[in-house]
């Protein structure tokens, strides 16, 4: 029997490098079921390396990533199996990218997005499919009316709702989120953010969200991670880090944003 | 008071902030804070504007950093040092126990102050009907007249969203509640319910640590007084 205090994902000593150019080096992290965990830091500062890192999308120059899999098994992810990472990326975690159109077939319609996931987790009746597209658009306050309309007839705010629902719609433990609301104007943020902050509360999610927005970190996430050249600068709670922050970087990131 | 047990315990806490856009200027705020509030009472923290008592309770929270000394909280038969408790340590303790109230509401976009209430109920273990009857119990107490309730509080005036941000602190029966201030800008029929709601607290056994700016809310409500400026540091500006 695994200890239910097992982190169902960790990393040790993470660390990759591009040629000479460091993208991350020696990084930390557990995280639990419930637990949403901020990546700050300014770009080039290795955020997005590392979530490529913890996803199993790239390999690291050294250090490990492991993954409490759905048996209950830790494993170390690039042990794992071709099928095995497979079922990772269709079934128990789900990517929330910054552009909408890396994570949506722009030709297909917005419930056949969603149904694509499904049936790569072998759904198979198509009244079913639909029905549970049509709830999750409903979900992610997309008028079920246009379900058979395509992702280019969505404004940016829609594209990155419709993206979120064909992510969560297989009730993955773990998401990925890079700048979810990066690149939408700041009302259709608040709305986004608000909609992100009740689906991860009501399905007890663990995600990773990296994010150049304090103001994001703050409402999504309870932890924190501050990244420099790299580096982990700091890290702990978000209030914590945002409200007295230690280190020299992070008091200058803080200060240098209006209220966060 | 020998059988008082101490829910919250400050042995010797200490904090300094550094400033380093300031070149590092040194500021210590709090020196050797060594005190105790018992369960089934209010403590109230006295002292002069700037001797340190929001970064008590921001510390006891956990959102301020301890540089020194241990916090002990003590709730449903464990004790944890807040001083050197991991992240998700403070987290689970603020889900189960550990709640606070300061002056300010942090708005969230687009929720309704119902919603707010009952997300807080629901979090510390209401089921979801009791958290809303529990929500609506409190902003009708709070005198929130229903109109507002389908607005989001951005737009509500700075008491209205003070007795929000009150609704939620009491929505969940916490253990240990942290009150910075809630009453500041309420007036005088508001501050009663404030205070009406504290003895419910401590009437239910919990731990309430406050600072309270009215004398009226602070004689009523408070079963012991620590005067905080035992504790600042005689080199503070
Ligand atoms: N995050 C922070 N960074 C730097 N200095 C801080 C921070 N928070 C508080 N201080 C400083 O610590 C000192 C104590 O402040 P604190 O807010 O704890 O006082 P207080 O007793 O609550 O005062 P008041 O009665 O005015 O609310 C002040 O000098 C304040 O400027
Ligand atoms: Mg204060």
């Amino acid at each position: 029997m695994t200890p239910i205090h097992q982190p169902l994902l960790s990393a040790r000593t993470l660390t990759h490098l591009y040629g000479h150019r460091v993208g991350c080096i020696d990084v930390d992290l557990d995280l639990y079921e419930g637990e949403v965990l901020a990546v700050v830091g300014e770009s080039g500062s290795g955020k997005s390396t590392q979530l490529s890192l913890l996803s199993a999308q790239m390999e690291p120059t050294s250090g490990a990533v492991a993954y409490r899999m759905t048996d209950g098994v830790t494993r170390d992810l690039v042990a794992l199996s071709q099928a095995e990472r497979r079922f990772l990326m269709r079934t128990d975690w789900g990517f929330v990218h910054q552009d909408a159109r890396d994570g949506l077939h722009m030709g297909v319609s917005a419930g056949g997005n969603v149904g694509e996931r499904l049936m790569a987790v072998g759904w198979r009746h198509y009244g079913d499919i639909r029905a549970k597209a049509s709830d999750w658009l409903g979900r992610v306050e997309i008028d079920e009316s246009r379900i058979d309309d395509f992702p280019t007839q969505f404004s940016g705010g829609m594209r990155q709702r419709l993206q979120i629902a064909k992510t969560l719609v297989t009730q993955p433990r773990l998401v990925f989120m890079d700048e979810p609301t990066g690149g939408l104007d700041v009302s259709v943020q608040a709305r986004l953010l608000d909609l992100l902050r009740g689906l991860v509360t009501d399905l007890g999610l663990a995600a990773v969200v990296v994010t150049h927005d304090l103001a994001v970190a703050r409402l999504l996430s309870s932890r924190m991670m501050v990244m420099r050249g790299g580096r982990v600068i700091e890290h702990g709670l978000t209030d914590q880090l945002l409200d007295d922050p230690r280190e020299p970087y992070t008091q200058l990131l803080v200060s240098s944003i209006l209220q966060a | 008071m020998s059988d008082t047990f101490q829910a919250i315990e400050l042995r010797a806490v200490s904090k300094t902030f550094v400033l380093h856009a300031q070149g590092g200027v040194r500021l210590p705020v709090v020196k050797n804070a060594t005190f105790a509030a018992p369960r089934a009472a209010c403590t109230v923290l006295a002292g002069a504007s700037g001797s340190g008592k929001s970064s008590i309770l921001k510390m006891i929270y956990g959102s301020y950093r301890c540089d020194d000394g241990q916090i002990l909280v003590t709730a449903g038969g464990e004790r944890v040092d807040i001083a050197l408790a991991s992240p998700a340590r403070i987290l689970k303790l603020r889900a189960s126990t550990l709640g606070y109230v300061s002056q300010f509401l942090r708005v969230i976009p687009r929720i309704g102050a119902p919603d707010i209430v009952t997300a807080a109920a629901r979090e510390g273990g209401l089921n979801g009907m009791d958290a809303r009857e529990r929500a609506s119990l409190l902003l009708t107490r709070l005198n929130i007249p229903e109109r507002l309730w389908s607005v989001p509080p951005a737009t509500f005036s700075g008491g209205e969203q003070q007795r929000v941000n009150i609704a939620r602190g009491f929505a969940a029966p916490h253990a240990v509640l942290l009150l910075d201030e809630p009453t500041a800008s309420l007036d005088a029929e508001n501050r009663a319910v404030v205070v009406q709601l504290i003895s419910e607290a401590k009437a239910g056994g919990a731990a309430i640590l406050g600072v309270f700016h009215d004398d009226d809310v602070r004689h009523q409500a408070a079963d012991h007084i620590v005067n905080v400026a035992a504790f600042s540091d005689p080199g503070a500006p």
